[in-house]
């Protein structure tokens, strides 16, 4: 007779994830308390819970323990990652408050799905059965989902909303597929097993079912960090979600996908890197080749950032095609960074939006540089990290990025880089030509700059630029991260 | 005493930290200040050059533990040796002189104006000392931000495209010396370096391919920066948006980056190749020479004029350090340091007239001579020291180029190059007649005063250095003489063992044609050795 036995769980592995899931919960239930007028409070709390959570996370590190019969593992790379994940949400979070209020859309189901959409973003980094990362991967989506459409009264958000469901469930359809193809190819879910089966049996049998179903996953992913030609839904749904909304999306989603897809290539079919290394690197020169030159056309600083966000996830699939420490590395220091410069340059945006999310064009930053000089030079900072020039932390990053290519001996690959670097520097030298040498058309006395923010700001200046003079700490850290096996 | 180099470098940094704090309406303070620490950084620059040994040996050197991570350790590594430490003096010295010449000029935004060239200075002054590739990288690229903005915020009408075209042209070029670079990082530690220090890859020996790659990256970045003709562009663009201080550091100092490049890293990193190249590069160094003083001869914009007679100077510069013998190279530097004085000097004319004028244009002028005769008889100097007169300094460096051209393989390029001279006296000195001689007879001209003390002081160094380093450039000889000597003998045994045919011509030993200049009688025969 079966006696079901109940394997030994270890909970400290998801313990970060423990704890950020029951914060929300109990801020779904004070929500209901808290009077309308009054939601900052919510804010305050979940920053400080994500803040906890990353003391959590960081008190795991070094640590490699797996849990859940193989399903969910706490290590170096999970962590890293995690930690990627607290940055954002925790940045948003801070921008949320001042953004909403103006936008009459202060309600407290904010905060709660910002903690959720980082569980299931944490799940995904973590997770080492293809159905965890699917789990995590749906409800950090689904909650996406409601946050890109959270101001109900602007169309635009609607629009994003909508869209970003459509077109997500549609992607999550080539994932789930293609973990079908793949379990039907090697019989478990688990990624070390898969990884067993592929090494074992060098090409298995069901070679075309594995690449199909390979192909299909990645496609999936593809859509998830918005490479092209995947990425159409991306400049809508960035424009339209609620400016916090969007930069948190731009940062902390975009490193799950990397996370979850990363693990899998790597760990699952590292025998396999030759067929889908070439598939990366025409992604990652498409990516950052349409990114760009779209961005380059934009008037909507918001459309710009969604199109350059682009082109960033395509110098981290510059790191992702070579597969080897440093561009992994690469990949995990540049996420960080741009976690830190693209909230940064968003928390701005949303200083010098009015209510409705007018005054978001390029041109309107007109003469910003001597009205606002501390603000200006902040966003400068954050322009140039961008655009990758040193020294600041975009720059270490995508000299990782490239070097991992150069190293595997993509020359070409880096060299394509590069000369997209140089042509986004265009684009956004073009924030500070308006900043600084055009002549002000407004005197920006509507902005008022509240502490959150202004920390916000202050924490994104740090982080571009303090790993950009001294990398060594943070890069050993990633380095630490990328030993995946 | 050891952390010399550094405390130059950086005390602008702490010029920067100490304008912060002072209100932006307090205009004068604030250019105060920023003279002060310019003039402070030249006098604790003054101690590198009395300290400086008369040897082939890096100096001042600081070596320390930067970036650690991965495959890759960057360290903090700098020094001087003979060739570095002129240009670090120049940058001293030239920038009190430009802080001094905006104190009417730029009357908004006096604060950031200040931020900017001290920023400027550290970057400059950085990427002279470094000798860790990545730190050089880093402060190349760093010294375009300030500028960028020294264009485009206090520049004229076209300001703006002059400032995206600067950044852009210059940053293409850079990245794919970052691409190279990273490249050559790998292939050293296949060979066993263990950082990014530019002395240990000097022993790498790589294979011709791998060097023309390698070189091209390179040169290209570097030859914008010259600028070397048909990369030459940006620089009328930015030299006449710019505002006066900008176009004399830019002048005098940014566009030294390049031939400097050249010198330190591009042709002993890749000595064959740089020769292989050498008359690719020679026939563009000549006809850049030619074209812009072809250009400038028909300019109708005086600051324009000058900055196309820039591209012609720096035409000889790369002349001279192609020709690969030690005439040409030390004939090279000399020009780089001449053109630094002559061209900042010129540059500083024109912000005086604009100041007073508003206007550059040759035909509003004529006749000034009469006005103003002491602004007449400074920017007469000046002009025939562009020229190169002998008795100024811009013959003793066009002399040793020409001399060392003609000594190497490049004797048919260095013939046509020598028209330049010539040319560069016809749109100089016509220019100078137009502007200076004729008749008074534009009444806004007969209003204009002649220089005041501020503006003569900026311009009594400048001449005293003209005359100083036109009559007695021995010193200067002096001390870059080893690290010269050491240049040709890292680069030449590698140029001979590349160059197939023993039958190119060389000069036979002992042929008269041995340094006339009496301070240099010992470095003719290096230049004609020939191994086979």
């Amino acid at each position: 007779m079966d006696i079901i036995t109940i394997p030994a769980v270890n909970l400290t592995p998801i313990l970060p994830e423990i704890f950020l899931s029951v914060l929300a919960m109990a801020l779904l239930l004070i929500n209901v308390f808290v009077p309308s007028g009054q939601k900052s409070y919510l804010g305050y709390i979940s920053f400080f819970g994500v803040v906890a959570a990353a003391v959590l996370v960081g008190a795991g590190w070094g640590g490699h323990i797996e849990s859940f019969n193989g399903s969910v593992v706490l290590d170096n790379f999970a962590s890293f990652f995690k930690i990627i994940f607290l940055v954002s949400a925790g940045l948003a979070i801070l921008i949320s408050d001042q953004y909403m209020e103006r936008e009459g859309c202060n309600q407290g189901e904010l905060y709660p799905l910002i903690l959720f959409t980082v569980v299931g973003m944490m799940l995904m980094a973590a997770g080492t059965d293809l159905m965890t990362i699917f789990l995590g991967l749906e409800v950090m989506s689904v909650s996406l989902y409601v946050l890109a459409g959270f101001n109900r009264a602007n169309l635009k958000s609607n629009e994003a909303g909508l869209k970003y469901f459509l077109l997500g469930a549609f992607s999550t359809g080539f994932l789930l597929y293609g973990m079908a193809l793949i379990y039907g190819a090697t019989g478990t879910t688990r990624i070390a097993k898969i990884a067993a089966v592929v090494g074992q049996a060098g090409l298995p049998s069901g070679n075309i079912m594995l690449l199909a179903g390979m192909l299909l996953m990645l496609t999936g992913f593809a859509f998830k960090i918005a490479a092209a030609p995947f990425h159409m839904w991306t400049p809508d749904v960035y424009e339209g979600a609620p400016t916090p909304m969007t930069a948190f999306m731009s940062a902390g989603p975009k490193a799950a996908g990397f996370a979850a897809a990363l693990r899998i290539l790597l760990v699952a079919f590292p025998t396999m890197q030759a067929d889908w290394s070439q598939l990366l690197w025409i992604l990652a020169v498409l990516t950052m080749t349409v990114g760009n030159i779209t961005a380059l056309r934009q008037d909507n600083i918001k459309r710009m950032l969604a199109y350059s966000s682009i082109a960033h996830a395509g110098y981290a699939l510059v790191g992702f095609a070579a597969g080897n420490a440093t561009g992994t590395a690469g990949i995990l220091f540049y996420m960080l960074s741009y976690a830190f410069m693209n909230i940064g340059a968003f928390a701005i945006i949303v200083l010098v939006a009015k209510k409705g999310e007018t005054n978001g064009n390029v041109a309107d930053f007109a003469g910003f540089g001597f009205k606002h000089p501390v603000l200006a030079v902040a966003m400068s900072v954050f322009l140039f990290s961008l655009a990758g020039m040193p020294p600041t932390a975009g720059f270490i990053g995508k000299f990782y990025l490239f070097s991992g290519a150069i190293q595997k001996g993509y020359i070409w690959l880096a060299v394509i880089g590069v000369l997209n670097s140089a042509a986004s520097v265009y684009y956004y030298l073009r924030v500070m030509v308006y900043m600084y040498m055009k002549e002000p058309t407004e005197e920006f006395d509507w902005m008022q700059v509240t502490a959150p923010v202004a920390l916000c700001v202050a924490i994104s200046v740090l982080g571009s630029l303090v790993p950009g003079i001294v990398p060594s700490l943070l890069l050993q850290f990633a380095q630490q991260a990328a030993r995946l096996i | 005493m050891s952390n010399l180099l550094s405390l130059t470098t950086f005390l602008p940094i702490l010029g920067v930290l100490l304008l912060l704090f002072i209100p932006k309406d307090s205009k004068a303070v604030l250019r105060g200040v920023a003279f002060v620490v310019t003039v402070v950084t030249f006098l604790v620059s003054l101690p590198i050059l009395t300290g400086f040994r008369t040897n082939a040996e890096f100096q001042f050197v600081e070596n320390v533990p930067w970036i650690a991570a991965g495959p890759f350790f960057m360290r903090y590594n700098i020094g001087i040796d003979g060739i570095s430490l002129w240009l670090v003096i120049l940058t001293t010295f030239i920038m009190p002189l430009a802080v001094l010449s905006t104190w009417t000029a730029v009357e908004e935004k006096v604060k950031e104006y200040m931020i900017c060239l001290l920023l400027l200075e550290t970057g400059m002054l950085g990427a002279f000392i470094s000798l860790d590739l990545f730190l050089f990288y880093i402060f190349w690229e760093v010294m375009l931000i300030p500028m960028y903005f020294i264009i485009g915020i206090w520049g004229g009408k076209n300001k703006i495209y002059a400032a995206v075209k600067f950044f852009i042209f210059t940053m293409v070029g850079s990245l794919l010396m970052l691409v190279a670079l990273i490249f050559l990082y790998f292939k050293g530690i296949n060979a066993g370096i263990t950082d990014f220090s530019l002395l240990h890859f000097f022993d790498l020996k790589l294979d011709l391919a791998t060097q023309t790659w390698l070189f091209l990256a390179f040169a290209l970045a570097f030859a914008i920066k010259v600028p070397m003709f048909p990369l030459h562009t940006w620089l009328p663009d930015a030299h006449t948006e710019a505002p006066t201080a900008g176009s004399v550091i830019l002048a005098a100092i940014l566009l030294k980056m390049g031939t400097y490049g050249y010198v330190r890293f591009a042709m002993p990193l890749f000595p064959e190749a740089a020769y292989k190249f050498a008359p690719l590069i020679a026939t563009l160094a000549v006809i850049g020479i030619i074209y812009a003083a072809l250009v400038a001869m028909v300019q109708e914009d005086v600051k324009k004029l000058v900055a196309y007679s820039s591209v012609a100077h720096l035409g000889f510069v790369m002349l001279g350090v192609f020709a690969f013998n030690e005439q040409g190279i030390t004939g090279g530097l000399l020009q780089m340091l001449n053109h630094g004085v002559s061209t900042g000097a010129l540059f500083l004319i024109v912000g005086f007239i604009y100041e007073r004028r508003h206007t550059r244009l040759i035909t509003d002028f004529g006749g000034l001579s009469k006005q103003m005769p002491v602004f007449a008889t400074i920017f007469m100097i000046v002009t025939l020291s562009s020229i190169g007169l002998p008795g100024t300094n811009g013959f003793v460096g066009e002399f040793l180029v020409l001399l060392g051209g003609f000594e190497s393989e490049l004797r048919w390029w260095t013939v046509v190059a020598a028209s330049g001279v010539i040319l560069s006296a016809v749109y100089m000195l016509w220019m100078f007649q137009r502007v200076m001689f004729g008749e008074l007879d534009n009444p806004k001209n007969q209003k204009l005063t002649d220089l005041n003390a501020r503006e003569i002081a900026i311009m009594v160094p400048l001449i005293a250095l003209i005359f100083i380093m036109g009559v007695y450039p021995n010193p200067f000889i002096e001390k870059m003489d080893p690290a010269v000597k050491k240049l040709v003998s890292q680069v030449r045994p590698a140029a001979m063992t590349a160059r197939q045919m023993p039958s190119a011509p060389a000069l036979p030993a002992g042929h008269p044609m041995v340094a006339p200049t009496a301070e240099h009688g010992s470095a003719a025969p290096a230049a004609v050795v020939n191994p086979h």
